[in-house]
């Protein structure tokens, strides 16, 4: 068993109130910022913040240090710290909202400071109203205290930021649609390219988007030197820790800190206790409902983006949803598409129109009225809907739920037909091995099944 | 024309403290932080409480409207005193948020999206609160409940009627 690490869930404040900044700064809060901000040139931060080697934790596991180098050389630059938190199974922000807003606000400090950077947000999910109160308060002492405002620590850089609140749309974590939101316009997603906010972002402007997990993780970064924290993990799955949060039907749900390389395995059965009532696992979702399902036999995989990608599911938000023998995994898929048909902007035709109607289609399998052709009919605006959108949130939770866990456990939304009633096989007869679903025509795209991977090979 | 609705002083003070977060020429961007002021006054966002909305930001109130109906936690309509939003996607379904849902509904005699006759409750449901490991969990109002049972929901229910 990997060993459990304490860096982000270590407890900052020592047991006081985790807004209480004098506690926080006792337990050597805001040395990351003093730190860069008094001995480090721009450039040096930007160097460390690369030689880290991290992958952003928003679920896309994108370079934090390319993002930075991406963003073009044109002032004003914004930044935007994205807590809009709402991918299904996913809660590490919430963890570090609550616990650790002054760590943050100092990874948003050396973040504007590396970049040059004197107007920042923090978006934070609307419905997160006591995070808010608490993060306005944390920003607000941060300022009393010196470390935002005009001339911070006597190095002649000015800072402000503030909080954003959203108001419940799933859209506004995309960060494209992050930044019409904050401009005041509906969020629908811009086309990439052009606007890669980097390039052209808030009020036109250059714009780094970036995870409030990555942006605690910057102050950690600073705090222990990049050539520790690259040691913890490695370059391909991420380096530095991981948040991976268990929930669904494990014993002990939680948020749980490890390397990458830890294994689902360890994760399910170790960290959280395995399986309620000791039931038989049926499938789990590695990284947020978007991650594609891994069935009983794929969870000795390591847990980072490299490994988890090769399996053709993603690494994700780190939001595990474990699901057990009891489950119906026809209700499971339709949760997941109802959700994707209820935050759909709207924007795009095939997302607005297909997803809805996938749901429609799950929904009558349900109820028993599935008809002989819905299987092969799902699958087909699958198809219709993938890569034909502004955003990745037509195929993300869109379209890879319904594709993955309509394909693996083929024989249960089969069986549902076929019996005209809702009907719960037992696990192994559930799903269908790699070998099986060859027959499954692929889609085009990053993430795919083992045997369209196959498939694309040769 | 709609008549716009007017703030109270408090809130015109805090309206004002919201729009110097962003820069003079992009007031624009206060909207929604503005609806949310605005829904705390007076519970829903009417169409003159859009026009009060535009008239702080300088644009017209169809464009307010086009923001305040695309976001689910605006209220187009008047709310219960209290609103309850019971999380129903899949780490709660799991959990089991279905019972939780259907004992508020039959101890408060209303189904989804209604209120109870006396103005006291509305009925909801949400999607995912990133609470996942602490389901079945329910948003009243601005807090957070969550590890829900029917019993546990009876008290939060009996100290809000008591309230």
């Amino acid at each position: 068993m990997a060993a459990a690490l304490e860096i982000l869930t270590a407890d900052p404040t020592a047991g006081a109130d985790p807004g209480d900044i004098d506690a926080y700064i006792a337990g050597g809060g805001y040395g990351a910022v003093r730190k860069a901000l008094k001995s480090m040139s721009q450039a040096e931060l930007i160097e460390e913040i690369n030689a880290s080697g991290i992958k952003g934790r928003g679920g896309a596991g994108f370079s934090t240090g390319m993002k930075w180098n991406l963003c073009a050389d044109r002032y004003p630059r914004y930044l935007c710290a994205n807590a809009d938190e709402s991918e299904p199974g996913s809660f590490k922000d919430r963890l570090l909202l609550e616990t650790k807003p002054h760590q943050i606000v100092e990874g948003m400090i050396i973040t504007c400071y590396a970049l040059g950077i004197n107007l920042g947000y923090i978006y934070i999910r609307g419905e997160f109203f006591q995070i808010i109160d608490q993060m306005e308060a944390a920003l607000e002492d941060a300022r009393k205290h010196g470390f935002l405002g005009a001339d911070i620590l006597d190095t002649g850089f000015d800072l402000e930021l503030y909080v954003h609140p959203g108001a419940g749309a799933y859209i506004c974590g995309e960060e494209t649609g992050l930044i019409e939101s904050l401009e005041g316009n509906r969020p629908y997603p811009r086309l990439k390219p052009p606007y890669f906010p980097a390039a052209i972002g808030l009020w036109g402007q250059p714009t780094i988007v970036n995870n409030v997990e990555t942006m605690a993780q910057i102050a950690t970064i600073v705090d222990m030197g990049a050539e520790a924290y690259k040691e913890i993990g490695s370059e391909e799955d991420t380096t530095g820790p991981r948040l991976f949060g268990l929930c669904g039907h494990v014993k002990n749900p939680g948020i749980y800190e490890y390397d990458s390389g830890v294994t689902l395995r360890e994760l399910i059965y170790d960290a959280a206790g395995g399986i309620r009532d000791d039931n038989r696992l049926k499938g789990v979702i590695p990284g947020g409902i978007s991650a594609p399902i891994l069935t009983p036999e794929e969870i000795d995989t390591p847990m980072g983006f490299g490994a988890l990608g090769k399996l053709g599911s993603m690494g994700g938000t780190g939001g595990i949803i474990v699901m057990d023998e009891t489950t119906s995994m026809v209700d499971a898929l339709l949760n997941a598409s109802s959700f994707a048909a209820h935050e759909s902007c709207g924007q795009c035709t095939p997302c607005r129109e297909g997803v809805p109607w996938m749901n429609d289609i799950l929904r009558r399998i349900q109820n028993g009225k599935g008809r002989e052709e819905d299987l092969d009919l799902l699958l087909d605006i699958c198809k219709q809907i993938h890569g034909h959108t502004v955003c990745v949130f037509g195929q993300a939770p869109g379209v890879w739920p319904v594709r993955t866990i309509l394909v693996k456990y083929w024989p249960e939304f089969r069986a549902c037909i076929e019996r005209k009633e809702l009907v719960v096989l037992p696990v192994d007869e559930s799903y269908l091995r790699p070998d099986q679903y060859e027959h499954i025509p692929p889609l085009p795209g990053n993430f795919r099944l083992k045997a369209e991977e196959a498939d694309a090979a040769g | 024309m709609t008549a716009p609705l007017e703030f109270t002083d408090a809130a015109r003070e805090r309206a004002v403290e919201i729009l110097s977060r962003y820069p003079a020429e992009y007031k624009k961007s206060a909207v929604v932080p503005l609806l949310h002021l605005a829904q705390e006054e007076w519970g829903y966002i009417s169409p003159e409480a859009m026009a009060c909305v535009a008239g702080l930001i300088d644009c017209s109130p169809v464009k307010v409207a086009e923001i305040a109906t695309f976001y689910p936690m605006f209220n187009k309509e008047p709310v219960g005193e209290n609103v309850l939003a019971v999380c129903h996607t899949l780490p709660c379904a799991l959990t089991g948020c279905a019972g939780i849902f259907d004992h508020l509904s039959e101890r408060l005699g209303i189904g989804l999206g209604e209120t109870t006759e006396d103005g006291r409750f509305t009925l909801r449901k949400s999607e995912c609160l990133a609470a996942c490991d602490r389901g079945p969990v329910l948003l009243v109002n601005r807090r957070l409940h969550t590890h829900l049972t029917p019993d546990k929901v009876d008290e939060i229910i009996d100290g809000l009627e008591e309230g």
